[in-house]
């Protein structure tokens, strides 16, 4: 998996809450069996026309928004289905971050899984966020931030801050932080603990088949 | 003494393989349900990391988000589609996986045929690359969904790295009155809890309305839970449980015993709840939902609300935008809503008591001209109950499709989809933008509402369908 340390990018700001993953990969781009090559059908229904040009109204297709790789959105972000796809889609597009005020359980787990980072910031920090971005779009200009996962900070870079600073921290859970950090790879983690696995199905009458399916 | 808990403390106790200092604990996992969208990349990750599936015996898969439900001795006309049923046969043969295959009598809508085969049993942890495995809750299981990479993590594992859920308990006093049924109740709690009320938890549904639901009622509710953001629901398993599972071909042998077991399960008097909400079951009318998320729903006897007085300015957003997509105007009344298209199907209501709720609303009627109506059993052991119980010729003879088993429109990934603009009473689980089919129009009701908006053409009232009929 791709490590997650510091990472510093343009902003997209999507400012809708309760975006569900039918939304971010809706699912007739489901029946693909690869991880990859999802990011064209990101936000399919919402970024394009029905004739397949872009939306020139949807957020992500402003011109200052091209190359974002650090999503802002409102709260309950990622509802719905359990589908992977959707963390796949948006990270395949170029984005290594999500920020916004919470996020839906499933979606947020499998973040972790493929190296990009939710990131929990209060209400008003995202509004504060959605307000920047408005501005700096309507100067036709880009919002950039940046996030360092260690010290748990999101910030807008100092230069760019102009007498304005904006520096906020996000908690992670320190496990899948420390793996997000390290680039980890979670099955191994846990397969470093096959003894207690195997002891555990031993003490509940489930008989030892470690000569798994297939070696 | 030992503290009381509840139930959700007795399985994650018994289930915790190790919580070593600075990691996440690690859960054992009884059962892996496994179908073919969220399967495919699972399995190929295993192959490159050359890993095994480490309990096969408790791994079972079968098509169904994907599948046609038209005659299933055609081959599959979307290649592509073709193409993910065929990759999860050649993963089930190669990694010596169950699967409950097209042609398979018991084949059917995963959450279907887990508690219909006896796969589902109280006490078990249960995952699913579904987030409506939560259904399995209904039997007194801890059941939530997973993403692709955890899918992998318990092939290889038979474990899943989880941090405790908090535990939040919906207590459903007295009796749903006539006419309203599970699917209602669970509705209105969404509506109340909000779509995100529950993130984080794990619900427990408890109090006298829950105990007097049957088995497949039960399922219903915990069904949904996801759609008020917790990632399980569950039910303390009880005598109702007990007469559900015995005699199924997945039961202990031993069925006795089990209960034994079984009966130990339930929340300990005075075990705490971080979180306990009261409703009262009496006050809840049938249900319709009017916008894109679950929450946005309102009796049957209301009006479509006119979201700019709503106070929350995202809820007020999120309205706003839902109204312009469902073609609706603030201030109308529900039952004035024409459809185009009934589906009653999904893992939330596809049983047989779903159908056989609905056969007695359409029974002796005909759809009305202007709807096109589909009935899509949840399995394949639902289809031929229904068939022998003559279901089927209520449906056909009113006018409706009798379709194969699968998840159907109620996601669309195959051919059973809305076009534009139409309007749908879906006894499915989600309204989402486009869910049903780009520019579709989803409402969400129970087997009974949509079976009477088939007949009506538009919503009515089921309290009043007799007199009505």
């Amino acid at each position: 998996m791709q490590p997650f340390t510091i990472h510093a990018g343009v902003v997209a700001a999507l400012d809708r809450a309760n975006v569900d993953t039918d939304q971010i990969i809706p699912k007739q781009f489901l029946k693909r069996i690869e991880r990859t090559g999802f990011g064209r059908f990101l936000f399919f229904d919402w970024r394009f026309l029905s004739d397949g040009t872009p939306d020139p109204r949807f957020d992500l297709n402003k011109p200052e928004m091209a190359g974002a790789t650090i999503l802002l959105a409102r709260r309950n972000f990622g509802c719905g289905s359990s589908r992977e796809h959707a963390p796949w889609a948006l990270a395949d597009y170029g984005f290594r971050a999500v920020i916004a005020p919470s996020f839906a359980d499933i979606f947020h787990s499998n973040c972790f899984q493929n190296g990009m980072l939710p990131v929990t910031l209060s209400e008003d920090a995202v509004d504060e966020l959605f307000q920047r971005a408005a501005a700096c779009s309507r100067e036709g200009r880009p919002l950039r931030l940046s996030i360092d996962l260690e010290s748990g900070v999101v910030q807008v870079p100092e230069a760019e801050a102009a007498g304005r600073p904006f520096r906020h921290t996000f908690a992670t859970d320190p496990f899948r932080r420390d793996c997000l950090l390290r680039g980890l790879d979670a099955i191994a983690l846990s397969l470093a603990h096959a003894d207690r696995i195997a002891a555990w199905e031993r003490s509940h009458g489930i008989g030892a088949p470690p000569a798994p399916s297939r070696p | 003494m030992p503290a009381p808990r509840t139930l959700l403390d007795k399985i994650w106790d018994e289930h915790v393989v190790c919580a070593p200092p600075g990691e996440l604990p690690l859960l054992y996992i009884d059962r892996h349900l496994v179908h073919e969208v969220t399967s495919p990349q699972a399995f190929e990750g295993l192959r490159i990391a050359g890993r095994g599936v480490r309990r096969p015996e408790a791994t079972f898969a079968t098509p169904d988000h994907n599948v046609p439900t038209t005659d299933r001795r055609l081959p599959i006309a979307d290649l592509i589609s073709r193409q993910q049923i065929d990759t999860l046969r050649a993963n089930c043969r190669e990694f010596g996986v169950r699967l409950f295959d097209l042609d398979d009598a018991d084949q059917g809508i995963v959450h279907v045929i887990g508690p219909e085969l006896g796969i589902t049993q109280p006490g078990m942890t249960i995952v699913c690359g579904d987030s409506h495995t939560a259904t399995h809750g209904a039997l007194g299981a801890l059941a939530f969904g997973i993403g692709t990479s955890e899918v992998e993590h318990v092939l290889a594992t038979q474990t899943l790295r989880q941090a405790k859920p908090r535990s939040l308990e919906l207590r459903v006093e007295g009796r749903l009155g006539p006419g309203v049924t599970a699917k209602d109740l669970i509705l209105h709690l969404i509506g109340r809890l909000s779509t995100e009320g529950g993130t984080g938890f794990v619900i427990e549904y408890t109090g006298s309305c829950i105990r007097a639901l049957r088995m497949e009622e039960r399922m219903t509710v915990c069904n949904m839970s996801i759609e008020a953001g917790a990632r399980a629901g569950m039910i303390a398993p009880d005598a109702v449980t007990f007469d559900y599972l015995r005699g199924r071909d997945h039961a202990p042998r031993d069925f006795d015993a089990a209960v034994a077991r079984w009966e130990r399960l339930p929340s300990d008097p005075g075990a705490a709840y971080e979180r306990v909400e009261v409703f009262d079951a009496a006050a809840i009318v049938p249900q319709v939902t009017w916008g894109t998320n679950p929450a946005q729903v309102v009796g049957v006897d209301g009006r479509v609300p006119d979201p700019t007085t709503f106070a929350d300015p995202f809820e007020r957003d999120s309205g706003v935008r839902a109204l312009a997509y469902m073609g609706l105007t603030g201030g109308t009344p529900i039952v004035d809503i024409p459809v185009d298209r009934v589906f009653i199907g999904s893992c939330t209501n596809s049983r047989i008591e779903d159908l056989r709720e609905a056969a007695r609303t359409v029974r002796g009627h005909r759809v009305a001209s202007r709807v096109r109506a589909m009935v899509v059993p949840g399995s394949g052991r639902v289809k031929r109950q229904a068939e022998a119980e003559g279901l089927d010729r209520v449906f056909l003879d009113a006018g409706f499709e009798w379709r194969e088993a699968g998840c159907s429109m109620c996601l669309g990934m195959n051919p059973d989809t809305l076009a534009p603009g139409e309007r749908c009473a879906s006894t499915s689980n989600r309204n989402f933008e486009g869910r049903q089919g780009k520019g579709g129009r989803t409402h969400l009701v129970s087997p009974a509402m949509a079976a009477a908006a088939a007949v009506a053409g538009t919503f009515v009232d089921v309290r009043q369908w007799h007199d009505h009929a």
